[in-house]
């Protein structure tokens, strides 16, 4: 029995190293390669660390390339995004999970609808919308795409935030005189403060990533996204791999951060949701 | 009159009939920018777009714009290439969602367990799912590159390549490219899903059931998999619709080819828009498969009828 049990655990630890190696592999090339100097690069083959390290990728990327500028953009889209998205998803939410209105249930059922159809439909007709208005190859326009894609789903999560806040609390204000609005920024905003940055992060890293869209409605350098320079890059000089790889890892810094950030609500959140449903 | 009324009403009366209106119109105040939004970007397009199908619209040809009927349909049905991007989403989605799933269930059952350092073990694993989806592409497309990457190498080493060449321009393997790199990135979303379905399961019940001298596969049988049969349903059918619409990957590693042999309805429908600007085309395709995934979703639904009327 006990040899069994010693047998099982060792298997177990086996099977999770097996997991970590394989989700952690890949990145680890990617560091590799953006640290490997370039006469290393074909010399060394597949060996595991280079026998000699050089930053010289990074240096040359962010002095001599486009790339400082995508990531100006890429932050610009993807911090605007978040902020808009999380105001406007709050206040949606919000009567979602307070309210009781006429055409309730088919502003809930157009939000499940826009998740459900593919997005790749909206490619040519919003590049046709956006033109005429000058929206196209500018990062308003992205702003506002990204907008409208992330507000279903960021309603519906800030909406169980709010589901989580027990309504007495605003009832006691209402008793001492405050209005709704005022019960819902000074009471259970506050109290929302982690949904509130975690509906940030999804955004954000939402709108970070986001490429067929950006390829489409982006041309040239001095609007691109992280997402379009780096492919721009790699089919121009699809040779330079160390200079790529430093791009890319530049790219994984803000997801990284984000996900280190929020990984630990994750099965948490989603715990208490599954039992509360 | 009226207004005469209204205004000999008591102090408190008319300021319970502001206070009315105001309550009434509230939730649509709140609501209405996340509304407008969603009506001007999403759903005039959509509709825009269903127009498109109709008509030939070509971003290159400014005379271009009017009405063709049906034609792009009649193209559409004598189109090889579109019907083997049927075949390849088919392939792409089966092979992806089933992979997916099996591996997330098997990394959730061994997170299940406390051990030392599982938060560490945790969060490395889930770490792919926080990359973008452009730099995954990327990166597995230089995993693959014999040139830069270790795969073809070691494929070779152990005998399964006749040379170290890349998967991703062999027209046979090509598809197993995007499918090992969405593996890659997706695992995590079903382990945490399925993880929280785990963890919600009431720990008394495997007691008692230990006790009664059920087993480990037993109790997985009895207790596990029907607690999480619902969730395991709602997750691998929506995640079957996410991933048929995923172009991403095979866009950044593959754009399609080799001689279409990656091409998704999805791409191909990227690929008209985005390279050939055949706007109208494009929409055409994508009408079809909007009428194919609400087909599919008709299908589960009465499916789920069929079941639970049959429980």
């Amino acid at each position: 029995m006990n040899n069994y049990s010693t047998f099982g655990t060792a298997l177990h630890r086996l099977a999770i190293l097996c997991y970590v190696l394989f989700a952690l592999f890949p990145l680890f090339w990617l560091l590799k390669v953006s640290v490997t100097p370039n006469d290393l690069l074909y010399s060394e083959g597949v060996r595991m660390w280079p026998s000699r390290m050089s930053f010289e990728h990074f240096r040359f990327v962010l002095a001599h390339s486009a790339f400082p500028v995508f990531f100006r953009n890429s932050m610009i889209v993807a911090g605007a995004t978040a902020v808009i998205v999380t105001l406007l998803a709050s206040l949606s939410g919000y009567a979602l999970s307070r309210f009781t209105f006429r055409g309730k249930y088919w502003l809930v059922a157009l939000m499940l609808l826009t998740q459900m159809f593919p997005l790749v439909m909206l490619v040519a007709p919003i590049f046709k919308m956006l033109s005429p208005l000058g929206l196209t190859n500018s990062l308003t326009g992205l702003v506002v795409v990204y907008t409208a894609f992330n507000i279903p789903f960021a309603t519906f999560l800030m909406q169980s935030f709010f589901d989580g806040i027990p309504k007495e609390l605003e009832e006691a204000a209402k008793i001492d005189g405050a209005t709704q609005f005022m019960a819902f920024r000074q009471i259970v905003l506050p109290l929302t403060l982690p949904g509130i940055a975690a509906t940030l992060g999804f955004v954000f890293t939402a709108a970070w990533s986001e490429l067929l869209f950006a390829l489409m409605l982006i041309s040239g350098n001095s609007a691109a996204t992280f997402p379009v320079g780096l492919l721009t890059f790699v089919s121009k000089f699809s040779v330079d791999f160390g200079q790529m790889m430093a791009a890319g890892v530049l790219a994984l810094i803000p997801a990284c951060l984000f996900f280190l950030f929020i990984q630990r609500y994750l099965v948490q959140g989603l715990t208490a949701g599954a039992v509360k449903g | 009159m009226v207004f005469d009324a209204t205004a000999g009403f008591p102090e408190s009366r008319r300021r319970s009939l502001v206070d009315r209106i105001t309550r009434h119109a509230e939730p649509y105040l709140y609501t209405a920018p996340a509304l407008i939004l969603i009506v001007t970007i999403m759903l005039a397009p959509l509709v825009l777009g269903l127009s498109y199908a109709f008509r030939d619209v070509h971003l290159l040809n400014p005379f271009s714009g009017g009405y063709v009927g049906l034609d792009h349909f009649r193209t559409l049905y004598d189109d090889d290439n579109f019907y083997r991007a049927l075949r390849n989403t088919l392939w792409w989605t089966g092979a992806s969602v089933l992979l997916q799933f099996v591996f997330g269930l098997i990394l959730a059952l061994l997170l299940d367990r406390p051990f030392a350092g599982r938060a560490i073990a945790q969060a490395l694993v889930f770490l792919p799912w926080a990359v973008p989806t452009f730099l995954t592409g990327l990166n597995w497309a230089w995993l693959f590159n014999p040139v830069i990457g270790p795969l073809p190498h070691w494929l070779y080493a152990l005998g399964l390549m006749n040379e170290p060449a890349n998967i991703l321009s062999n027209p046979q393997l090509a598809m197993w490219g995007p499918i090992i790199a969405n593996v890659w990135w997706g695992i995590p979303f079903f382990a945490i899903t399925l993880l929280a379905a785990l963890q919600a399961i009431p720990r008394d019940l495997y007691e008692a059931a230990a006790i009664d001298g059920a087993g480990a596969f037993r109790r997985f049988t009895s207790i596990t998999l029907p607690f999480l049969a619902p969730t395991i349903a709602i997750t691998v059918l929506l995640r079957t619709v996410w991933i048929s619409n995923f172009a991403d990957l095979i866009i950044v590693m593959t754009s399609g080819g080799p001689a279409d042999r990656t091409q998704i309805v999805a791409s191909y429908i990227f690929t008209q828009a985005f390279r050939a600007l055949d706007f109208g085309y494009a929409s055409a395709i994508a009408l079809v498969l909007l009428v194919l995934l609400l087909a599919y979703s008709m299908l589960i639904v009465m499916l789920r009828q069929v079941l639970m009327d049959r429980a």
